[in-house]
């Protein structure tokens, strides 16, 4: 995507946004990266704590395996190439979040390189432990200006894998988009809660511009801390925006690190390229490199599971749903299993009519949702797949409208049951091509003898308030095609 | 028995009178402590080189199990729960830790009682132990002269008799330049032999745990219960065959080198001479020795040591940050930086002593962005070579022989006041960690040095070096008893 550039656009340069997103995702173990404190959230500070985690004097590191597998398994679903021995370094610097002074991190030979994602193509993986919680006490709210900073432990060592893009992204939105992917296939994979409000799943843009159509990259800057979908979109338009004030003002970019407030929507610098860090990275001497074998690829592969792109190409190929469709069910992995049990339960999926899937489909990706709560587990409600195979079957012969398919499922929703019994006992099955609707269009056209005057006289407009007579006197039982084809039959038309 | 025939028995000796029911545990710990309490604080012309003495003795020790309650010296840097564990540092003054090194632990699962800590070089950093924040200890077989270091405390101990025997770390030479100079055995094992958790940290890929003993039988039977992986750290890999104590008396067929590079070295007349002497005795005993072994870069092992130890030294005591324990200073009005920066800075001048900051310093340059091929990497690449100059001399022969140290005990405060003079103390120590060998140093005779002989005028002990490939501690130890079995050193004049 170009942008124009200033105000004046015929005379402005129209530039290329070039962004590199840094992830950085927590683990789902049930223990911390480097010593057997369990990991939690939201419980009383320093509660998981211990010598490893708190940098003790002689305490020392032991990497957790279930990471390093969790790690592959992300390695391998981004189709990275898996380094059969990675080493990990140490990173220093002081902060009070960091009790070693170093936080052990990968470095020039981590887990994973390369590999892509939804076009975006990826630099490296690695795998490292996270900071403790720093808490400042005061009005500000960040270290600068607070009366007295206090640290929770609690996190302190978590696992993190980083998640490291080629700068292959060139828009917000696409950024945004790329990373709904990402979170997407991690929790499919199960291997992270990926919760932006809890901070298992963070991010960090690298934001370039360069003029469109070149090649070269420009000087880029770090936003930190893009804490949520909203922000990150926001802060990188932001941040373009300014970039592009800055070049067409005739001066250059610098290279520093910055912090978006979304709040004010202000951006402002944390530090320049020249107050940046030396870490003095080293090989940490207290670990020994992570050998992958054979036994942990083929463990991490087989506990993986379909990805959300593989299962959506998947669902259009084998049940001819749209891409729309295929994508909804896909990427909630629970409605894409839902719907696949509701189509066993009608036996060979070989059989059944494509329309009918299609339905379904429909039935389970939008109609129910908002009637159990978006967020419901389907299989956590009372309404089950053979229920909603049974309703698609009434729909798809038109046994049944899809506004009295609604009230099924809100039955369904809130005391379970039969779907025939349900339309029998409320009375809500569709009158359909017999005598008693061709009766109410009759009616109808009697009741509305100007505006069939006007169908007649190919005003199709006209139909509304013909069609609206059937619906008020049938309760809304009619279907609305079959309706339109008697309105037509008996006007001979 | 009397109190002088209960001191005159060994560490494994006092094992197996406890077992025998011929003393007991508790007469044991209470001889020792009286003589640590006595000869071991700083005061009243003390070697000071306890930090801390067990008040009494702990819950009834178990008679039939294998230490049978036996009073260990600690070196200061490992962490015992609940007792002062400060690494010879004001920065950790008065800390207390939660949990016990893996190694104590080991000990006192079989049985070990913990009779005190002793002073160190401030986190092992030091040849002489003067670079302690708790005082400088003293050498008992000359009380104006250095005991070594980094271990001092342990081995002036074990010298002294106010132990049977103690524990130590070595790094570049803690444990068996110190042994040298107080006339006792050292052991440092091959790295991984021994868990380094709960030791606190100066260099972690050279840091090793072993025994100072009054012989070599007494460091095999140390040995065997501080061995064995551990969970808690990654590096460690135990032995892989059960330590055995030594019985050998002869030395046939066992292949000794002494490098090429020896003849270049400056060694004081004397300990050349008790080391010749006892080339000559392995000889008598059956061995062959072989003049003739090259280990080519063995003289950068010095410069690399001092770039390795160092680098990793500057990472291991970030920790130290004055945040979660230990010594904390806030900023003084007026310092340039105040709050958090301020107290970092205040905090660690003030808790760390020259040595320490000195290397440090030396440590934080050699890993800067920049720097770090030519210093780090290069270091490594030395490294390397080194472990590959070892394999290809032990094709050639089973152990390779050195003098422990250049020199015998020198005065306090001779090399204080010039560092290289003071590293040079490591030339024939520091190869061997380098490359992850063990090494042993026994006593082998008395010497004059340079700087006189010494009261009396006997001379002061020299250190015979046996360095063997990794995991060859059992061999080691056989050779070593031989050789010690032969030379019938007599440690018991330093008693006091």
């Amino acid at each position: 995507m170009a942008v124009s550039a200033g105000a004046d656009a015929a005379s402005a340069v129209s530039y290329e946004p070039v962004i590199g997103l840094e992830i950085h995702v927590q683990l789902a173990t049930r223990t911390k990266m480097f010593c057997g404190c369990e990991m939690s959230f939201g419980d009383p500070p320093n509660t998981h704590t211990c010598p490893v985690c708190l940098a003790l004097p002689g305490a020392l590191p032991v990497v957790n395996e279930l990471a390093v597998h969790l790690a592959l398994m992300i390695g391998l679903a981004l189709g990275c190439e898996l380094a059969p021995r990675s080493i990990f370094h140490r990173k220093h610097y002081f902060y009070p979040d960091l009790p070693k002074g170093y936080q052990i991190s990968q470095y020039d030979e981590p887990l994973c390189r390369g590999g892509s994602l939804g076009g975006v193509r990826l630099h490296r993986v690695h795998m490292e432990e996270d900071a403790a919680k720093l808490i400042h006490m005061g009005a500000s709210g960040r270290i600068h200006g607070s009366e007295i900073s206090v640290v929770d432990f609690n996190r302190g060592g978590s696992p993190l894998v980083e998640i490291v893009t080629e700068p292959d992204v060139h828009s917000a939105e696409q950024a945004g988009e790329w990373l709904r992917l990402l979170r997407v296939t991690l929790r499919q994979l199960g291997v992270s809660d990926v919760n932006m409000d809890e901070g298992s799943l963070r991010c960090d843009a690298n934001v370039s511009l360069r003029p469109a159509g070149t090649t070269a990259l420009g000087v880029k800057t770090e936003l930190k801390n893009l804490n949520s979908f909203r922000f990150i979109e926001a802060g990188i338009r932001a941040e373009i925006a300014r970039q592009e004030g800055v070049l067409d003002a005739g001066a250059t970019v610098s290279q520093e690190t910055l912090h978006f407030d979304p709040s004010s929507g202000q951006i402002t610098s944390l530090r320049s390229k020249e107050e940046a860090h030396d870490y003095r990275y080293f090989p940490e001497p207290d670990l020994p490199p992570v050998a992958i074998t054979e036994q942990m690829i083929a463990r991490a592969r087989a506990a993986m599971g379909e990805l959300p792109l593989d299962r959506e190409q998947r669902l259009q190929q084998a049940f001819g749903l749209t891409a729309e469709r295929a994508r909804a069910l896909a990427f909630r992995r629970e409605l894409g299993d839902y719907f696949e049990q509701a189509v066993a339960a009608g036996g060979d999926h070989g059989a059944t009519p494509t329309e009918l899937l299609q339905t379904l489909a429909n039935l389970i990706a939008v109609e129910l949702p908002p009637r159990i709560g978006s967020d419901t587990d389907p299989f956590d409600c009372s309404v089950t797949p053979a229920a909603m195979l049974a309703l698609a079957r009434m729909l798809a012969t038109k046994q049944i409208n899809m506004g009295g398919a609604r009230t099924v499922i809100e039955r369904l929703a809130e005391h379970g049951g039969e779907v025939e019994a349900i339309v029998a006992q409320e009375d809500l099955g569709a009158l359909g091509d017999g005598d008693e609707l061709a009766t109410v269009v009759a009616a109808a056209l009697a009741a509305h003898p100007d505006a069939a005057e006007r169908l007649r006289t190919g005003n199709q407009k006209a139909i509304g308030p013909i069609v609206g007579f059937v619906m008020r006197e049938t309760k809304g039982r009619a279907d609305g095609s079959e309706v339109t084809r008697l309105v037509h039959q008996q006007l001979g038309l | 028995m009397t109190g002088r025939e209960l001191l005159a028995l060994s560490g494994a000796d006092g094992v197996a009178a406890v077992q025998a029911g011929e003393v007991t545990a508790a007469d044991l710990f209470d001889l020792y402590r009286a003589r640590a309490l006595d000869h071991g604080g700083g005061a009243d012309g003390g070697l000071n080189c306890f930090s801390w003495i067990a008040d009494d003795l702990p819950p009834e020790p178990d008679a039939a199990s294998p230490l049978a309650g036996s009073p260990v010296a600690v070196k200061d840097l490992f962490c015992t729960e609940g007792v002062p564990s400060q690494a010879g540092s004001r920065m950790l003054e008065g800390y207390r830790p939660p949990y016990t090194a893996t190694a104590v632990a080991r000990l006192q699962a079989a049985g070990a009682t913990l009779l005190g800590k002793t002073n160190q070089d401030e986190f092992a950093m030091g040849s002489s132990n003067e670079h302690c924040a708790f005082g400088v200890v003293r050498n008992p077989w000359d009380p104006a002269r250095v005991p070594g270091g980094s271990s001092g405390g342990s081995a002036a101990a074990v010298a002294a008799g106010l132990a049977p025997w103690a524990i130590g770390t070595d790094t570049g030479g803690s444990i068996r330049q110190p042994a040298a100079l107080c006339g006792i055995v050292g052991l440092k094992p091959t790295y991984g032999a021994i868990s380094r958790y709960g030791m606190i940290a100066f260099a972690s890929s050279l840091d090793q745990a072993g025994p100072l003993t009054r012989d070599v039988t007494d460091a095999a039977l140390l040995l065997a219960h501080m061995v064995g992986s551990d969970s808690a750290d990654a590096t460690s890999v135990g032995l892989p065959e059960a330590v055995v104590l030594p019985s050998r008396l002869e030395l046939s067929g066992i292949r000794l080198g002494v490098p090429t590079e020896i003849a270049g070295a400056q060694i004081e007349a004397g300990v050349l001479g008790a080391f010749n002497d006892t080339l000559a005795r392995a000889q008598q005993l059956g061995a062959t020795i072989d003049h003739e072994i090259e280990l080519p870069h063995a003289r950068h092992a010095l410069a690399a040591y001092y770039v390795l130890a160092p680098a990793e030294a500057s990472s291991n005591l970030a920790r130290f940050d004055g945040v979660r324990y230990g010594h904390r200073v806030e900023a003084h009005d007026g310092d340039d930086e105040q709050g958090l920066v301020g107290m970092y800075m205040r905090t660690r001048h003030d808790g760390f002593g020259a040595e320490v900051k000195r290397r440090i310093m030396l440590g934080t340059y050699a890993l800067s962005s920049g720097y770090y091929d030519a210093y780090y990497g290069r270091a490594q690449r030395v490294r390397t070579l080194i472990a590959e100059d070892f394999k290809r001399a032990f094709e050639h022969v089973d152990f390779i022989v050195t003098p422990t140290s250049a020199e015998v005990a020198f005065e306090l405060g001779a090399k204080t006041a010039d560092p290289w003079s003071m590293y040079l103390n490591d030339y024939f120590t520091v190869p061997m960690p380098l490359a992850g060998l063990p090494a042993i140093s026994i006593p082998c005779g008395l010497a004059g040095s340079d700087r006189g002989l010494g009261p009396g005028g006997a001379g002061l002990p020299v250190g015979f070096q046996i360095a063997g490939p990794a995991f060859s501690e059992n061999k080691l130890l056989e050779v070593a008893y031989a050789l010690e079995q032969s030379i019938g050193f007599d440690g018991a004049r330093a008693w006091l």
